[in-house]
């Protein structure tokens, strides 16, 4: 904790020597200099203030038939200065790629480029209707299209699925052409395979379209057990139960599966799918084509590889490619080209015969345009050179990383060979007592969001690392200097790291309570509190 | 390539630190067969900001904006004026590019706003709590049939006719492989919503009944009688909100005994964008908070107990639950969410009370100048901003013709319903406070010339 004291060299002396107390002594308000503490809009806020000056309501009698609303809503306002500073207080509290590295494995946080925001706010874009008539709105289903053509172009796929709005969505989407495509040849399947290293997306959207999940063992080096895989498919044919299998390639170990298409071909040869979670699609993206390893259909986060932001939790986007086998089945709408070159939105009106196989209607609409557009300019603005090199330089990142932390943090796959796009690492050899929570709340005070905690499940005290290529070798080089910091103090049993993190705006939070005792809503003082609910 | 930081000289040592020759070692687990040897074809070069910018420029010029001329498009997507700030505020990077907020001590930014926007929702829609987001209405309303589904043990979900038709083809395509019974029928074309229709479709096996509030027409059904029937049987209510500023005016379906009410936020600080990203609305009584999908934001303290947020109830999802979770949902509309939150706060009680008085004024001054547009009758006996009028011509043609002239007159039913006869004269008009007059009379003279 107590770091080197470096005095100052000028000669000039302060009229009051710093001390430990007097450092922590509390301020009147709470603040910190810079770090402000904000309270909620509902203490702040009044119900008869605004932000907003409208213009003067006409008269015209009510035609709400009777439904006039009584009672108040209790919605305060700000003025626009406290709206203001209210949010960039609150924003002041949040890590974010714009401030450092953002390890986070499996989620890909790159640089999310400005000019994507402008493309996006273009008028003829943000301003437009969904609905309006098709002609239109022919730049914006251009975009869809020449989105679509690249996506399918990057990964060697027959056709495409663009309105599903994240990756458990383009899940959904993937395992529903599974479905309509085994139901369309009178084959009802009941189960999924998913390794238990996978994401929790995907035995969750396989249960929630009413399948049986079973695991697919895994070897001990972290991929799949094609022997075992095999076994349970069987012979395959009519008495085959299984549907379809879901592998992430690259895994989730950070490992290319190796035999994904002796995979793809045992999966195919016992009359089931492939499904691959594209998630990590980063790390092969204009160096590997899934459609040539087997993959049936794969959805892809536009808000990973193809660094649509992430805003805290979304929005995404999760287009799904899909093989020969699965097109016919793919959802409306559907954006076509057409002799003339124009572009034709196919609804439920015009599936006709072309789509009267597709499975039905995900959302309401035409799915992410905001990402797409998005999306379009970052394909554009790197191009087949640029994407290859995204791939190269992820993956050399992850690799650098690997290679120089591997020597104090345990690496249970690092003598199997490189890593992808992301490194693995384990709790093995921390002090007794230490966890992988203790080094990555020791990371926040290093001034870093933390790695991936404990995923994926198949390695103790996971902490999975992904750089993405945007970061350059001199942040590499420091954020390997505060982990091996971390680290060693995790293995020495630095105790101070238990209480970590000391700096951040918060200390450690009582999540027990949070889930114990519910509050997630505001009341005010003498207000109902919300009653937990019944366990 | 501007993204990427690394040079030569920094790869070659990086790949001396590997101890690897070259790249192609570190991809030494694909097998060769696999690997692309070349650029991959069909794909140009990387291209300058200015290249790319064209391009899309020039994409986005062959769209006819809603601000490029009279404008009246809603059906579950409606134009709202967005205060500056809202859109200077989202971009604020460390909203922008954080991620999920599963590190609280330093996302206290993103928590606080969620349990912000999750209290101005519950408040909004009449609900006890309201989850962090879905990624838009209709989504959200078919994980409130599916709640419903958990909660009653029932498999069988009525939808009303005047369900936006989207929202119930979504409904209908993830039932089929869950097994659930939807019935569905068309909506009545009637001054009133056909509450006694849809009521004489409950029965002792229905998990919910499904109503939009208002519904697809613009009309108001009243919810008190609806969730009463659905109580008589043992079913929930879920209310579907598609105009969250009508909720400024009229009663919230909470206190209408709504058990389950789910809606579109895109009104609010989120824009048109072509149909998303969106921001699902997702809130409900108390007592069914474990079986709700999504992310919840709980207030809890600190090591030193200081107040602070957090996500909580994560047993109910699938980073947790995995294939016994309440759904798939991950990724939510986080950013959207901030938007709606900023717009609302900037609105607070007061400006939404005057953005919905505002709306529905213009709407009931519109309709009144409609209705004396010969072939033109205006269907609706209530309606916040947005209602059907019926045309003595088939509505579609009548939008392809006016567009051509500039004038984005509406939704024909044929659009939302094909191939249904009995619609195809009907076209939903939406006015909000960005219509004005001379738009209003652009469309009455545009119609006029139209029909005769």
């Amino acid at each position: 904790m107590s770091g080197k004291a470096i005095g100052n060299q000028s000669g000039w002396k302060p009229e009051m020597a710093a001390s430990d107390a007097l450092i922590a002594a509390p301020t009147a308000t709470g603040n910190r200099a810079l770090m402000l503490e904000e309270p909620l809009i509902f203490e702040i806020g009044s119900t008869d203030r605004t932000g907003v000056d409208l213009a003067d309501v006409p008269a015209a009698p009510s035609r709400l038939g009777g439904m006039e609303r009584a009672t108040p809503i209790g919605l305060p306002g700000l003025s626009e200065q406290e709206t203001v500073r209210h949010y960039t207080r609150l924003s002041r509290q949040n890590y974010a790629i714009d401030l450092g590295l953002f390890p986070l494995g499996s989620c890909t946080m790159k640089h999310n480029p400005r000019l994507n925001e402008k493309v996006a706010r273009m008028p003829g874009f943000a301003d437009l209707h969904p609905l309006s008539p098709q002609s239109e709105v022919q730049g914006a289903l251009a975009v869809i299209h020449e989105l679509g053509q690249w996506l399918k172009t990057l990964t060697g796929m027959a056709a495409v699925a663009m309105s599903p709005k994240a990756g458990a969505h383009g899940e959904l989407c993937g395992l529903l052409a599974i479905r309509a495509a085994l139901e369309a040849r009178g084959d009802a399947r009941s189960v999924i395979l998913v390794p238990e290293s996978a994401h929790g997306t995907n035995p969750a959207t396989a249960a929630f379209c009413g399948y049986a999940v079973e695991d697919i063992p895994a070897t001990p080096e972290g991929r799949v057990d094609l022997e075992a895989l095999e076994a349970r498919l069987g012979v395959g044919g009519p008495d085959c139960d299984v549907a379809a299998v879901m592998i992430t390639n690259p895994n989730t170990c950070g490992l290319f599966e190796r035999d994904m298409k002796k995979i793809a071909d045992a999966v195919h040869a016992a009359g089931a799918f492939v499904y691959c979670d594209g998630a990590n699609f980063n790390a092969i993206v204009g160096r590997v084509r899934p459609g040539d390893l087997g993959v049936d259909a794969m959805h892809i986060n536009l808000h990973k590889t193809f660094s649509t932001p992430h805003g805290g939790g979304g929005p995404g986007s999760g287009p799904v490619v899909l093989s020969e086998a699965l097109a016919p089945f793919a959802p409306l709408p559907i954006v076509e080209r057409q002799a003339d070159g124009s572009f034709h939105l196919v609804e439920e009106e015009t599936a006709g015969a072309d789509h009267g196989q597709a499975f039905g209607r995900m959302v309401a609409f035409h799915g992410q345009m905001g990402m797409f557009t998005r999306a379009l300019a970052y394909i554009l603005s790197h191009g087949a050179d640029g994407l290859r090199q995204v791939a190269e330089d992820a993956v050399l990142n992850a690799n650098y990383i690997l290679r120089s932390l591997e020597d104090v943090v345990d690496a249970p796959f690092g003598g199997t060979g490189p890593c992808m796009h992301e490194a693995l690492f384990s709790d093995k050899g921390l002090a007794e007592g230490f966890s992988t929570l203790d080094v990555a709340k020791g990371l926040i005070d290093e001034g870093y969001h933390p790695m991936t905690m404990y995923f994926p499940l198949v390695v103790h005290g996971a902490m999975l690392i992904e750089p993405t290529e945007t970061e350059s070798k001199a942040a590499l080089d420091q954020f390997i200097m505060a982990l091996r910091s971390v680290a060693e103090r995790a293995k020495a049993g630095d105790e101070s790291l238990k209480g970590a993190p000391w700096f951040a705006p918060r200390r450690r939070l009582d999540e027990t309570l949070a889930a114990r005792k519910p509050r997630l809503a505001w009341e005010e003082a003498g207000g109902l509190a919300v009653q937990a609910a019944a366990e | 390539m501007r993204y990427l930081p690394l040079t030569d000289t920094d790869r070659r040592a990086m790949l001396d630190t590997i101890g690897a020759a070259s790249i192609d070692d570190l991809f030494v687990d694909v097998p060769a067969e696999a690997q692309l040897t070349a650029k991959i074809a069909g794909l140009p070069d990387h291209a300058s900001e200015l290249a790319v910018e064209r391009h899309m420029g020039a994409l986005a010029r062959q769209n006819r904006a809603a601000g490029d001329g009279p404008f009246f498009l809603g059906a579950g997507a409606y134009r709202h004026h967005i205060p500056a700030s809202v859109d200077h505020l989202i971009q604020r990077g460390e909203f922008l590019t954080a991620y999920t907020p599963y590190q609280p001590e330093i996302a206290q930014g993103t928590l606080q706003m969620l349990f912000e926007f999750q209290t101005q929702v519950a408040r909004l829609l009449g609900c006890d709590v309201a989850n962090a987001s879905m990624y838009d209405g209709s989504t959200a309303c078919w994980e409130a049939v599916a709640m419903a589904a958990r909660i009653t043990k029932r498999k069988k979900a009525v939808l009303s006719g005047a369900l936006h038709p989207h929202y119930a083809q979504v409904v209908k395509t993830m039932s089929k492989v869950t097994d659930y019974t939807i019935a569905d029928s068309l909506p009545s074309i009637q001054p009133k919503p056909d509450n006694a229709g849809l009521i004489a479709r409950i029965d002792g096996e229905t998990s919910c009944v499904v109503v939009q509030y208002p519904d697809i027409l613009g009309r108001l059904p009243d919810l008190e009688e609806i969730g009463a029937a659905a109580r008589a049987q043992g079913a929930l209510l879920v209310v579907v909100v598609t105009e969250p500023v009508a909720l400024g005016a009229i009663r919230s379906p909470g206190e209408m005994g709504a058990d389950i009410v789910v809606g579109e936020g895109q009104s609010l600080g989120v824009g048109l964008q072509f149909g998303g990203p969106y921001l699902g609305l997702f809130g409900c009584k108390q007592k069914y908070v474990r079986q709700m999908p999504g992310r919840l934001c709980g207030e809890t303290v600190d090591a030193e107990g200081k107040r602070g947020f957090v996500l909580t109830l994560s047993t109910r999802e699938q980073h947790i639950r995995r294939e016994k979770a309440t759904s798939n949902i991950c990724t939510n509309s986080g950013l959207c969410a901030l938007a709606f939150s900023i717009h609302m706060t900037l609105l607070g009680e007061r400006g939404l009370r005057e953005l919905a008085a505002l709306n529905h004024a213009l709407a009931v001054r519109a309709a009144d100048k409609l209705a004396t547009v010969p072939g033109v009758r205006v269907l609706n006996d209530s309606f916040f901003n947005e209602l059907t009028v019926i045309l003595e011509k088939d509505a579609r043609e009548v939008v392809r013709t006016l567009a051509a002239r500039g004038i984005l007159a509406g939704v024909s039913l044929g659009r939302l319903f094909p191939g249904e006869e009995g619609l195809s004269n009907g076209l939903v008009v939406a006015v909000t406070e960005t219509t004005t007059d001379e738009d209003v009379d652009a469309l009455c003279a545009g119609l006029e010339a139209v029909i005769q």
